[in-house]
């Protein structure tokens, strides 16, 4: 597995961001439409699959039409899934550290684990986070791009960032979910 | 607690919901966490919120709304918008029409529609505070389009996937980036939301559009005059100075289409 890789984020920032999922009100993109294409896909050949959302399918149905702008975020995936792996709860949102299940995305599992201190969050970690630990050799600017037939569930997929997808934050976001819900917050 | 992060590749990630979009940052290097990467990261999300404010047409209190209603001039709106005008203007001619952002709305009359350059252009703009973090690396990317540099010498470049169109749990290709953009232009998601302006229809044969350039700027502009011709994807991108890029045909085929050097 990878090495862990910490976001530091604010108390403020960290919620902002399960908020906006559930509730942003898409204002020149139908982004968050997209969710469901990860949230709902199986993922064939991975470790045994944490399932969380099970209120639905993803956020964000797709019965919007991208620019026309009327479509929204709200959809109502809560995170609340089996935390089956996850570790070190801490209790009801006192104090401790509280590790949320892996979600699967499309280009590998997140978990969030989250430290709360006297009921407020003080740090966030992404222990599993699928990014790239590169080693590709060094390649000028403007490199064509290497044509690859790999998936993006397969351990493989040696990247930082998805171009073509909206959804980057999405699986994060429902890790991050999961791990709040576990501390009770 | 997690071991210290002192490894120098460790990436720390950001995200925010901005302009109708998940925006995430990936830092790594010096400044990858702490109060100085804190600090640049506020100051982008507060950029993006103002083009926001300012761009969007879903706010009907923005100063594009409000020019698009005739309740406003352009000398009355913030100078951004001339420049963005400008950029779509520009947009439209280099595309032979094919990318427009004065397409008619209800009424007939023409009207500017900043939306289809305003991403690619904030995002560039909001990356300026990131460059500010000296010995740090940065991917800032909106909605999958974004702005990659490396300024570390020891530091491997950003490996950037390209989504497959067909199968969103795919990649078509990798691309190596130190310091450029990547954009991409296509249906998948979110539907059919891109036409040839000028027959008015969703384009043909044409999966998803990659544009790899110094500027996000222009690699979305021209991901998307490049998906909005179709058929004629690949051999327009041929003709785009300083771009690459990769065009995903409906049928699997992907082609690698590397554009004249620039000039400048």
């Amino acid at each position: 597995m990878t090495p862990g890789t910490r976001l530091v984020t604010g108390l403020l920032s960290t919620i902002t961001v399960v908020v906006l999922l559930f509730g942003y009100h898409t204002s020149t993109a139908g982004a968050l439409q997209s969710s469901t294409s990860i949230l709902g896909s199986p993922q064939a050949g991975t470790t045994p699959q944490t399932d969380t959302g099970t209120g639905g399918s993803g956020s964000g149905d797709s019965n919007g039409s991208g620019d026309t702008g009327s479509s929204n975020g709200s959809g109502s995936s809560n995170g609340s899934g089996d935390s089956s792996g996850s570790g070190s709860s801490s209790g009801s949102g006192s104090s401790g550290t509280v590790t949320g299940p892996e979600v699967q995305t499309r280009w590998g599992p997140v978990q969030v684990e989250i430290t709360v201190q006297d009921g407020k969050i003080t740090d966030v970690a992404v222990p599993v986070y699928p990014y790239n630990n590169p080693r590709d050799v060094q390649i000028n600017d403007y490199a064509l791009p290497i044509l690859v037939q790999e998936t993006l569930d397969q351990q493989s997929a040696q990247i930082d960032m998805i171009s073509g997808a909206t959804v980057t934050s999405v699986g994060y976001v429902q890790s991050l979910q999961a791990a709040l819900d576990e501390a009770g917050l | 607690m997690i071991s210290p992060l002192t490894e120098p590749t460790r990436i720390h990630r950001r995200v925010e919901q901005l302009m109708g979009m998940p925006v995430s940052l990936a830092l790594r290097g010096r400044h990858a966490r702490g109060p100085a990467a804190e600090a640049a990261w506020a100051e982008v999300v507060t950029d993006l919120r103002w083009v926001d404010r300012v761009f969007s047409l879903w706010r009907p209190d923005s100063a594009a709304s409000r020019l698009r209603r005739g309740e406003l001039e352009l000398d009355g709106c913030p100078p951004e918008m001339t420049e963005v005008l400008e950029l779509a203007q520009q947009a439209e001619r280099e595309s032979g029409g094919a990318f427009s952002s004065f397409l008619p709305p209800d009424d007939g009359d023409v009207a500017f529609d900043p939306t289809g350059v305003v991403k690619g252009w904030a995002v560039e703009r909001a990356a300026r505070f990131l460059h500010a973090l000296d010995d740090t690396d940065f991917c800032l990317s909106a909605g999958g389009d974004m702005v990659c540099r490396v300024v570390r010498g020891d530091s491997p470049a950003w490996q950037v996937g390209i989504e497959d169109p067909r199968d969103p749990r795919r990649l078509v290709a990798r691309v190596p980036v130190r310091d450029g953009a990547v954009a991409t232009s296509g249906a998948a998601h979110r539907g059919p939301h891109v036409v040839d302006a000028r027959t008015g229809r969703p384009p043909l044969g044409v999966g998803s559009v990659t544009v790899i350039g110094p500027s996000l700027t222009w690699a979305d502009i021209d991901a998307t005059a490049a998906y909005a011709q179709g058929p004629a994807a690949a051999d327009w991108l041929r003709t785009r100075p300083g771009r690459t890029g990769l065009v995903a045909w409906d049928d699997g085929r992907c082609e690698l289409v590397e554009g004249p050097v620039a000039s400048t």
